[in-house]
């Protein structure tokens, strides 16, 4: 059928041999994964191969590994591993990488075609499980298609609304010998990205903010995503415009700037949360309008008109209703608005807005995050967490696992640039932290400092991938925030529950964190006072060279505030634990 | 809810319909029918889907079909500037002088009789939903057997094809 051996005499392969060299023809350097019986032939090639493999402790280690390779360089994370409970071992990973956009690569071992559809042993409908949580996926039906499902599944995966792609190919496929040849061209007639806005939309956008008294960005992770934080940076900066960055985009724009409103949403700064409540435009910039930060849909942001860039079309009135809609990549977008500020008279499009940025400002000055550090030597979580960043500082990369050590570092820390944060935000992944530290470790190169930073219940969700990091010398640093809880549950049955704690205790000495680092031969040190805080810390600081595991015993009353309860508007934010319980007094309470 | 009629070209590959029927699970979208066949182009196959939904969610339900990598085009075929049809099989009790009376029943609908036995008559019947509908209700005093119905099928009215003007550049095989 193709006829795209020009060079001759065409090379015989096998499927696990087409797999191998198919990855390397993509400039693949890394791929995550763990072996078993239907991809073992493709682990006999890998031996030769010109690709670094990073053998995990779990599949899912895997997946979150790609991910956070992927999130920390803008590359697709690549992860393979074998059939049926490897393959599903994959799909919390895969549905966290489609929640938040992040291009995967997922090679699956299959049956044989022969015994597909037969119970065999290890068989799962891999590409019918993770149909709806992948952005596409393929069962190899044909060595000769193993080069193509590759390379299109690694575009997909990569263009328009980056996500995860699964390629699950048959044992006997991959052992299938046949003749090489590598397409030229991707050819998906249904798969064509918009990447350029609209210019008649564009300039309706910029004629909004013009007009608008109280503009507001609301930057989202897809300026990650698209690597767009020179471009946000120049237009906010231009005109002049506030900007809130969400949970995924914290850092696309640099905290430490005056312009910047802090981050929105449940969990968000107060001055994020009530910029968007009061604004009178919103200017959207890959983000969706996720529950998250709106609260109560319908009295979000109620006196603003929408500005909404996205290059996922179906994002576009989703959840809220739009005045000027622009779908396109949004770097290249915020190129297109750029321009035509250029081609204008600078301060054609900016608004006149001295009054709303001073009140931007006093939002954030009389506002604060509260933070009651108490001279008793407890050690409050935030405490902990501004002290991790004032060692390994604005240079390193944070992630982050899911609950309460998240929010606090989202909020606590000033992030600078994209990339610096890395966290699971649509999904909500307890247990991503330990791998994705490891895969953006893998990314980053050992200048880079990499932070994990855990809680005590998610770290017991994948630890085990320590392992990973000891055997393939990644120096990551593990920081738990053991508070002995699984605290945002207990956060929440304490505020809506009547304090009655169900099944949320992890006993804070078990296990005994200290012996895992030790079990696991690495450095670990553990801060129970805010008096130890700045000498261990500093003993961490030293150790470059391998992995260390740093645990803070942290008050576990402790609660994240602001908060937006659950389904509440966004105009009832809570201030602090204090307001509270305030508030509970008033009610009667 | 209103009904819309959407056509959906697809590239022929498996799974196909998997995809599409999951995501309006998934979504907790509503299919009300669905016919699937090929077309003229041996890689491309072409679904009739109607849908129940309010104007906003139906925009969704396009953009969220379109974000399918396998699906080349789609659009909305309006009720009064499109060939509606679709297709059904019927088989009546039919005794003595009922046969004389189902017989013209069919004529008056311009369906065919496809088989008959002593006691019974199928009849095989296309047509616009409403046609079928008004001929099941005047057949149901008889006694209805069993029945089956298609979905929907639809062309738009006038030389117009779904191709004209479109990204689909499935180019023919050589």
């Amino acid at each position: 059928m193709s006829g795209d051996n020009h060079a001759g005499a065409a090379e015989l392969v096998t499927g696990a041999q087409a797999v191998i060299k198919s990855l390397e023809a993509l400039g693949v350097e890394v791929v995550f994964g763990y072996p078993g019986g239907a991809i073992m032939p493709a682990y006999d090639p890998l031996i030769d191969a010109d690709l670094q493999h990073v053998l995990v402790r779990h599949e899912q280690g895997a997946v979150h590994m790609a991910e956070g390779y992927a999130h920390a360089t803008g590359r697709v994370g690549v992860c393979i591993v074998t059939s049926g409970p490897a393959a599903t071992n994959l799909v919390t990973g895969l549905a966290d990488a489609h929640m938040d956009s992040i291009p995967v690569l997922a090679i699956t071992g299959q049956v044989a075609r022969s015994a597909i559809g037969s119970d065999a042993f290890q068989e799962a409908d891999v590409t019918g499980i993770t149909m709806p949580i992948t952005k596409h996926n393929e069962l190899v039906q044909s060595p000769e298609r193993i080069a193509g499902a590759i390379k299109e599944a690694y575009h997909v995966a990569q263009s328009g609304r980056p996500g995860p792609v699964l390629v699950d190919i048959p044992k006997d496929v991959l052992n299938a010998t046949f003749a090489w040849a590598w397409p030229e061209r991707v050819d998906l007639p249904g798969y064509r990205p918009t990447v350029r806005g609209h210019g008649k939309m564009i300039r309706e956008a910029l004629q909004l903010i013009a007009a608008s008294e109280r503009p507001v960005i609301y930057a989202g992770g897809g300026l990650v995503r698209a690597g767009a934080g020179e471009e946000l940076f120049a237009f906010a900066t231009r005109l002049g415009l506030p900007v809130v960055t969400t949970l995924m985009a914290r850092g696309i724009f640099p905290d430490t700037h005056e312009l910047a409103v802090g981050m929105p949403g449940m969990h968000g700064h107060y001055s994020g949360v009530i910029a968007l409540q009061e604004a009178d435009l919103l200017v959207t910039l890959g983000a969706r309008f996720d529950d998250r930060v709106t609260g109560d849909l319908d009295s979000f942001a109620p006196h603003a008109k929408v500005v909404h860039v996205d290059v996922d079309p179906a994002e576009i009135g989703k959840n809220r209703a739009v005045d000027v809609p622009i779908v396109g990549d949004v770097k290249v977008v915020l190129g297109q608005l750029l321009k035509v500020l250029d081609d204008k008279d600078d301060t054609a499009f900016a608004p006149a807005i001295d009054a709303w940025r001073e009140h931007v400002r006093d939002l954030k000055r009389d506002h604060p995050l509260r933070v009651d550090q108490p001279d008793t030597g407890v050690l409050k979580p935030q405490t902990a967490i501004r002290a991790v960043y004032e060692t390994w500082g604005d240079e390193a990369v944070y992630v982050a696992g899911v609950g309460q050590h998240q929010m606090w570092s989202a909020q606590v820390i000033p992030y600078t640039r994209g990339r610096q944060w890395i966290n699971s935000g649509g999904l909500g992944t307890m247990g991503f932290a330990v791998p994705a530290a490891i895969g953006a470790k893998v990314g980053v190169g050992r200048d880079t400092p990499v932070v994990a930073i855990d809680g005590d219940g998610c770290f017991q969700m994948t630890f085990q991938e320590l392992a990973t990091a000891v055997q393939h010398d990644i120096p990551v640093i593990f920081c738990v925030v053991n508070n002995g809880y699984l605290g945002m549950v207990r956060q929440w049955q304490h505020l809506f529950y009547d304090d009655r704690l169900s099944q949320v205790a992890l006993p804070q000495d078990c296990p005994d964190l200290m012996k895992i680092a030790d079990a696991y031969g690495i450095p670990g040190f553990r801060v129970m006072t805010v008096d130890e805080l700045d000498t261990t810390l500093a003993k961490a600081r030293e150790i470059t060279d391998q992995p260390v595991l740093v645990e803070f015993r942290v008050d576990p009353d402790e609660m994240v505030f602001p908060m937006v309860p659950g389904g509440a508007s966004n105009d009832d934010i809570i201030e602090s634990a204090d307001e509270w319980r305030a508030r509970l007094a008033r009610a009667g309470r | 809810m209103d009904r819309h009629t959407l056509s959906v070209l697809v590239e022929n590959k498996p799974g196909v319909l998997t995809r599409i029927a999951g995501m309006f699970a998934r979504r907790n979208y509503n299919i009300h029918s669905l016919a699937v066949g090929p077309t003229d182009d041996a890689r491309v196959s072409r679904l009739t889907l109607v849908v129940g939904a309010e104007a906003v969610q139906l925009e969704q339900i396009v953009k969220q079909l379109n974000k399918l990598v396998h699906v080349l085009k789609i659009v909305e075929l309006e009720a009064d500037e499109s060939v509606v049809r679709e297709m059904q099989l019927v088989k009546v009790a039919a005794e003595g002088a009922h046969r004389s009376q189902i017989i013209e029943l069919a004529d008056v609908f311009r369906a065919k009789i496809v088989d008959v036995d002593h006691d019974s008559i199928t009849i095989e019947a296309a047509g616009d939903p409403s046609k079928l509908e008004a001929m099941v209700n005047l057949l149901e005093p008889y006694g209805i057997r069993e029945m089956v119905r298609s979905g929907t099928i639809a062309l738009a009215r006038g030389s117009k094809s779904i191709t004209d003007g479109s990204k689909v550049r499935m180019q023919r095989v050589v």
